[in-house]
């Protein structure tokens, strides 16, 4: 043993090794493909830079986009602890919005804190039953759950455009039908001294309340237990059913809460916008960080960065909107495929000191 | 809602509108640099791709037209959604190009993107397309522009309605708000106003961009009887495409898609939004006063009609010059009562007429006599 | 000829047909993938890339069947490309699957820009009404030859799959990889080349969509068939011949709402519109049970853990 890594630093910089390494590789690939399109790499990467990290409005943008990511991420990640691969945060965001939008406007003489609490707990709420309803039917009819979260996610998107154009329309809102406003005074602000508003700080703190609930309570462990061997979970008396509904519960509530967001800090009212793909980017980045809800927060930071890069990549480089798509399918194909490469590099030491 | 907040509203718009025709930038706040020696920098956001054969193509040939000029410098940007990322496209463009003129082409820009990016930089021009400005609602540095293209598809419906045979056209359109009504109305009337017995039956598909449906509402609508068909979607390609093969007659919209329907082409319903942009940066380099509204028709040269098709015979030609010369002197009033809606309501009194620059009209929310369809989604 | 109400039945007839072919395609090519026990979310990116490299290469070279063949050949690629990754050891063919979604319609959308303004040559068509003298049967009896040859592959498929040894070894390794390999099967390779097969199948869906029905391409093309394909995969209880019917339906569903909107059925058209999801949804709930495991379905597959 005296020639290997000592175990608990090889933890550590295996999978930084790993990283660092995939994304090295990606962007060789990724600049590859730029220059055989015609643009030099290096200034492809510099203007990337700049644009997503190199002034503070570049890390601003990075960082308001990477807010609903972290969000929409837990929606996928947190189902995964149980086994369950749940792909329903598109739904979950819109439900959440929608609702949100609708008990604000139910109450138009309340105090604005108490207007945000109770749009809060709506919004998520309605994402905790939208996305529940893929966990319980798993559980209780054993439906696949990818695939009823998936068609939930366009059932949901119906049922938005349907109510925000009949029912719930502010017949002022002429050329793009929306609910009614919200009003100005319950929108939520941003962080002080910043362009930032709080979605921000609510995808951070979610993340890392998830990440304790998950490793560092009782819950948190019967679930990865029952997510490893469901009838090692049933023998032990795991109530797994309930597990799996509270799971997706806080789950979904995470996607309603970002939902919220967008109506509370943008857009003041619910509209067919809130359907901006949330959800979908959300499970890739939940995906890549395996699931583990503190590395969702830089993972979305990455993508929130490679999604505000692309417009200077266009009017700097003359680069199609299409770019940081195929760059974002090159990056996580190259970091889906080195979760392969985990346990190599610690095994071959242990090997070397037989 | 009822009808006095309906009244107040008119009232107040169409006043608004009389005071942005004639409100002007005051102070100009173009910046002080040394002017021909830097290039104006415009910056133009689409909400599509540029090629669409549709409506963020026509913005793009807009764009392109100015770009020629050796004193602008042109960049835009496409496939930015109507969310926060149009907000972070505009200040990046300010902040890391140095953009002075921005044109977010999208409607749905303007509320609530434009109107919290526009004040923090009150040395940059926000210039939208959609025609939302009110003077003293909204910030100083913006203004926005329109065509009414309805204009040319009046003429167009004149031209389909003098085609077609069973007295039956269609209308694929994407959601039923007031742009698009006020097409697919000007669309019947003009075509009512050479055969009034016409109908238009429309289809909403429900999004801007759905091909699949798109070409299923056109079947559908063919399987039903008519036999000339137009739309008001992102792009009409498929429309168009659907209709040729179906062997019906077509009307197209935003561009010119004569090249996609050779045989059933008739004319179509274009923007011509170089000159627009042509405009603006004439008053930019003399920096000249920006008019906060900019607004027009086939008069102003904002919107075009397609060249007609050799088969549309002399007199349905005539009756669709006739009506396009009128447009081009000014004299021609479409909205002028009697006119009903589709339900038998009458929505224009007899002797009451609504000029094409009246506000009213871009609050519309029904569908004029001889339409089938109904606005409620 | 004026049909009125049976313009609805014929517009669901002929959309079953129209719209239902690229989604027969693109579930064939799941269901093969699947009986191998692996599951491609990717066949969205696969199909638009599909979609592209038809219209362009029948734009170059002027034959439409040629860009059916380069489409099919362009998601073989991505298919193989989608199983080589999967066959390492911990990497996720579902979380690979949204990669090569994101991958492929990139890819697609970047090559695909000079291609949205021209017109390229149409995939004929076969007149199947000739013997009705209603022309709006006809025309919903126009049908394209992929459609016929759809079928074919779904009734080869499914004779495939149960009596050729072929067949045989995609069902065992789908059923459980652990048993493949103690009968000395090579599990990878069989996967990868059902993956490859099934990429195939989805890049000719794509290209019906842009050489066919509705002959165009943009980037709007796709509207989720792709993505779709799983569920109606399960909806068909991986059996080709059930796809097929899966297909029709879905295509008959999804022309149900414009048609009823042209009889004047005006109202609640974004919930018409979804009813193909309601409907996948609402049958998966009544056949499901947790009492009894589907029949058809491969064992060693994610999604029937």
């Amino acid at each position: 043993m005296s020639k290997g890594i000592p175990h608990a630093l090889n933890k550590v910089v295996e999978p930084f090794l790993i990283i660092v390494g995939s994304l090295s590789i990606s962007m060789m690939l990724f600049g590859a493909f730029v220059a055989a399109a015609g643009a030099n790499p290096f200034e492809v990467y510099q203007t990337m830079y700049r644009a997503a990290f190199g002034t503070s409005f570049s890390w601003q943008n990075t960082l308001i986009r990477a807010a609903p990511l972290m969000l929409t991420a837990l929606c996928t990640a947190l189902p995964g602890y149980l086994g369950l691969i749940i792909i329903g945060g598109e739904g979950a965001v819109v439900m959440g919005g929608l609702f949100a939008a609708i008990v604000a406007l139910t109450m138009p003489n309340a105090p604005p804190m108490v207007v945000l609490t109770t749009m809060a707990l709506a919004g998520m709420a309605a994402g905790a039953i939208w996305l529940a309803i893929g966990g319980a039917l798993r559980h209780y009819r054993a439906v696949n759950e990818t695939i009823s979260s998936l068609l939930l996610n366009y059932i949901a998107i119906a049922l938005l455009n349907h109510l925000v154009t009949s029912t719930f329309r502010d017949s002022e809102s002429l050329n793009h039908p929306s609910t009614h406003h919200i009003g100005e005074a319950n929108m939520i602000g941003l962080i002080p001294g910043t362009d930032l508003h709080w979605g921000l700080v609510f995808g951070i703190v979610a993340c890392v309340l998830s990440w304790f609930l998950m490793h560092h309570t009782v819950f948190g462990f019967a679930s990865q237990i029952a997510g490893g061997n469901v009838r090692a979970a049933q023998i032990a008396g795991l109530p797994v059913g309930r597990l799996i509904l509270i799971v997706c519960c806080v789950a979904g509530a995470a996607g309603g809460l970002a939902g919220m967001v967008e109506v509370a800090a943008i857009h003041g009212r619910a509209n067919d916008t809130l359907n901006a793909n949330y959800g979908y980017a959300g499970i890739l980045v939940a995906f890549v960080a395996r699931n583990n809800p503190l590395a969702i927060i830089p993972v979305a930071v990455l993508l929130g960065g490679i999604r505000a890069s692309s417009g200077l990549l266009q009017r700097a480089h003359e680069l199609p909107d299409a770019t940081v798509l195929v760059m974002q399918g090159i990056i996580f194909l190259v970091i889906l495929f080195s979760e392969t490469l985990y346990g190599r590099f610690s095994r071959m030491p242990k090997q070397g000191a037989v | 809602m009822s009808t006095s907040n309906k009244l107040t509203r008119r009232q107040l718009l169409t006043g608004t509108a009389a005071a942005g025709a004639l409100g002007l930038w005051g102070g100009l706040p173009w910046p002080d640099r040394a002017w021909g020696a830097d290039k104006v920098k415009m910056g133009f956001i689409f909400v599509g791709p540029r090629d669409d054969y549709g409506y963020n193509q026509a913005h793009f040939e807009g764009k392109s037209a100015v770009a020629k000029l050796d004193w602008v410098k042109a960049f835009d940007e496409e496939k930015v959604p109507e969310t926060i990322e149009v907000q972070k496209t505009m200040e990046s463009m300010v902040k890391l190009d140095g953009a002075q003129v921005l044109f977010p082409t999208s409607f749905g820009y303007f509320d609530p993107h434009i109107l919290k990016v526009a004040p923090q930089f009150p040395n940059i021009q926000f210039l939208h397309c959609g025609g939302l400005y009110q003077e003293g609602k909204h910030p100083q540095n913006v203004g926005s522009y329109f065509g009414y293209i309805d204009e040319s598809q009046y003429v167009a419906g004149i031209v389909a309605g003098g085609m077609s045979k069973s007295g039956k056209l269609g209308f694929v359109a994407a959601k039923p708000i007031p742009q698009v009504l006020r097409n697919i109305n000007n669309y019947t009337l003009g075509a009512r106003s050479i055969k009034p017995n016409t109908t238009v039956n429309v289809i909403f598909t429900g999004d801007w961009s759905l091909p699949v449906r798109e070409a299923e509402a056109t079947n559908s609508l063919v399987d039903q009887g008519i036999d000339v068909i137009t739309c008001h979607v992102d792009s009409p390609k498929v429309v168009i495409t659907t209709a040729e093969k179906r062997g019906i007659y077509c009307t197209g919209y935003h561009c010119n898609q004569s090249k996609l329907a050779p045989k059933g082409y008739l004319t179509g319903a274009e923007w011509n939004w170089a000159k627009v942009y042509m405009d603006y940066a004439e008053l930019i380099r003399n920096r000249q006063p920006i008019p906060h509204l900019v607004r027009g028709g086939l008069k102003q040269g904002l919107v075009k009609v397609s060249e007609y098709h050799q088969i549309v015979p002399g007199a349905v030609r005539n009756q669709a010059e006739a009506a396009k010369a009128k447009f081009m002197s000014g004299s021609m009033v479409v909205y002028k009562g009697p006119i009903k809606d589709n339900t038998g309501r009458v929505v224009i009194a007899a002797g009451k007429e609504h000029v094409q620059t009246d506000i009213w009209l871009e609050s519309m929310d029904w569908l004029v006599e001889g339409v089938v369809g109904s606005t409620k989604s | 000829m004026d049909v009125g109400w049976w313009g609805v039945l014929i517009a669901v007839l002929g959309g079953a047909i129209r719209i239902g072919t690229p989604f027969l395609f693109v579930s064939l090519g799941e269901c093969l993938t699947e009986k191998s026990g692996r599951i491609n979310l990717g066949l969205e990116g696969t199909l638009v890339m599909g979609a592209m490299t038809g219209y362009a290469v029948s734009l170059h070279s002027g034959s439409p069947w040629l860009g059916v063949l380069c489409a099919g050949l362009a998601g073989m690629t991505l298919g193989a490309l989608h199983s080589w990754l999967c066959s390492f050891k911990r990497v996720n063919d579902i979380a690979v699957g949204i990669a090569m979604m994101l991958f492929g319609t990139g890819l697609a959308f970047f090559l695909g820009k000079p291609y949205i303004q021209p017109s390229a040559p149409r995939l004929p068509s076969i007149d199947l009404g000739a013997w009705s003298d209603i022309p709006q049967l006809q025309a919903a009896l126009q049908i394209n030859a992929l459609f016929l040859i759809g079928i074919v592959v779904a009734v080869v498929l499914a004779w495939m799959l149960k009596h050729t040894a072929w067949g045989l070894k995609v069902r065992v390794v789908g059923e459980s990889a652990d048993a493949a390999r103690a009968l000395g099967l090579p599990v990878h390779r069989i996967r990868i080349l059902s993956t490859a097969q099934g990429g195939f199948l989805a890049g000719i869906g794509g290209s019906y969509l842009s050489l066919y029905y509705p002959f165009n391409w943009s980037e709007g093309l796709s509207s989720g068939q792709g993505l779709m394909a799983v569920a109606l995969v399960i909806f068909a209880r991986w059996h080709p011949i059930g796809c097929l019917w899966v297909s029709l339906l879905w295509g008959g569903a999804a022309a149900l709402g414009p048609s009823l909107q042209s009889v004047g059925i005006t109202g609640g058209y974004y919930i018409f519109n979804a009813i193909p999801y309601i409907m996948t949804l609402a049958v998966m709930i009544i056949t499901c049970s947790p009492k009894r495991t589907l029949v058809g379905v491969p064992h060693d597959l994610t999604v029937s853990r």
